[in-house]
């Protein structure tokens, strides 16, 4: 009678969790290499192109962002017209991309300004003529070197 | 007098240190973002070329002429085509193995590694752009023409150094583009008439 409630001992062990940290420390370290701050709000939506032949961008402290899409309010629905247009924090025009390029550049270092990069970031539907402007706009300000941002196919 | 005490160190109590770590997890995959960077590198011509360059006068088998038109249709040299044949025809333009008078001519040279060769330095792709065409149709043409001239670089990488071009030393990569020089002439967009 005594050994039938004698139920102390089956207590069950408590779970060793001293190998969970270890194991978030794992996760955490893999994002920490595998991603990167975002250093800009986006205040447009965009879809890049997909491609085969695409190389990675090196030297990220040379490169200059211009990110081309529909602007975040939903009012603009008009397939392809009147994309906007996002220089760092805010929404530009075409004309502001010579000085802003100039003051980009001026906070370079000289071997960055060697290798500067300008990395366009359009949305797959934005218009040519748009496009071509921005590289004219490129061109003036001898921001030769460019670099149309794409998805692996 | 010789038996001490048996004391014993409490173990550190380490619940905590997984909420930290998971608060720090949180921290990282909200402010960073996932987008890699890789993209098409294109180099742009100078500003005052570009009046300049349209003005050059190119023999007419010299020229491979691309255009999209508002619709995105491809045209290569006047024919509608697509871009899965354009990497062909490019490779076929560039290269131009066989010397036939219809296409780009070559020049003589002396290269590096590979002593005196046949350079296809003459050829021009054209490009033409509508103002309407998407910017998709453009990068998948661009991204087509790079292919071709990737294809034709490794393939001479694989003939004459026995590894593909992505293995090959600087010196192996500038004398393989002297060969296969990329010659890609943009106008800006203008409104071809349908």
């Amino acid at each position: 009678m005594q050994r039938m409630f004698h139920r102390n001992n089956h207590e069950v062990p408590a779970l060793n969790t001293s190998s969970l940290p270890d194991l978030i420390f794992t996760v955490l370290f893999f994002f920490m290499i595998v991603t990167h701050m975002r250093d800009v709000e986006l205040k447009v939506r965009y879809e890049v192109p997909q491609g085969t032949e695409l190389q990675k961008l090196t030297h990220k402290s040379a490169v200059i962002y211009i990110y081309v899409g529909r602007g975040s309010t939903a009012s603009h629905h008009t397939d392809g017209e009147d994309m906007q247009i996002q220089l760092n924090d805010r929404i530009a025009t075409i004309d502001d991309i010579k000085s802003y390029i100039e003051k980009e550049r001026a906070s370079m270092s000289p071997e960055d300004q060697a290798r500067m990069t300008v990395s366009i970031k359009a949305d797959r539907d934005t218009p040519m003529g748009q496009i071509a402007d921005i590289k004219r706009m490129l061109q003036q300000s001898f921001a030769l070197k460019i670099h149309y941002s794409a998805s692996e196919k | 007098m010789f038996r001490r005490p048996k004391k014993r160190m409490p173990g550190l109590n380490t619940t905590s240190t997984a909420d930290i770590s998971f608060m720090l997890l949180i921290f990282f995959l909200v402010t960073s973002s996932m987008d890699n960077d890789k993209g098409l590198p294109r180099q742009l011509p100078p500003p005052q070329d570009e009046t300049h360059e349209q003005e050059l006068m190119v023999k007419e088998r010299n020229v491979l002429e691309l255009r999209l038109d508002a619709a995105d249709q491809l045209t290569i040299g006047g024919e509608p085509s697509s871009v899965d044949e354009l990497t062909q025809r490019v490779m076929e333009f560039v290269a131009n193995a066989k010397n036939d008078p219809s296409l780009p001519e070559k020049s003589t040279r002396d290269v590096n590694f590979f002593g005196r060769i046949q350079v296809s330095d003459r050829h021009v792709i054209s490009i033409q752009v509508d103002r309407h065409t998407t910017y998709n149709a453009y990068f998948n043409m661009q991204n087509a023409i790079v292919a071709a001239y990737g294809r034709l670089r490794n393939q001479l990488a694989l003939q004459h150094f026995g590894h593909s071009y992505a293995e090959c030393s600087p010196d192996e990569r500038d004398a393989v583009n002297i060969v296969y020089p990329q010659r890609i002439s943009e106008a800006a967009p203008e409104i071809i008439d349908n």
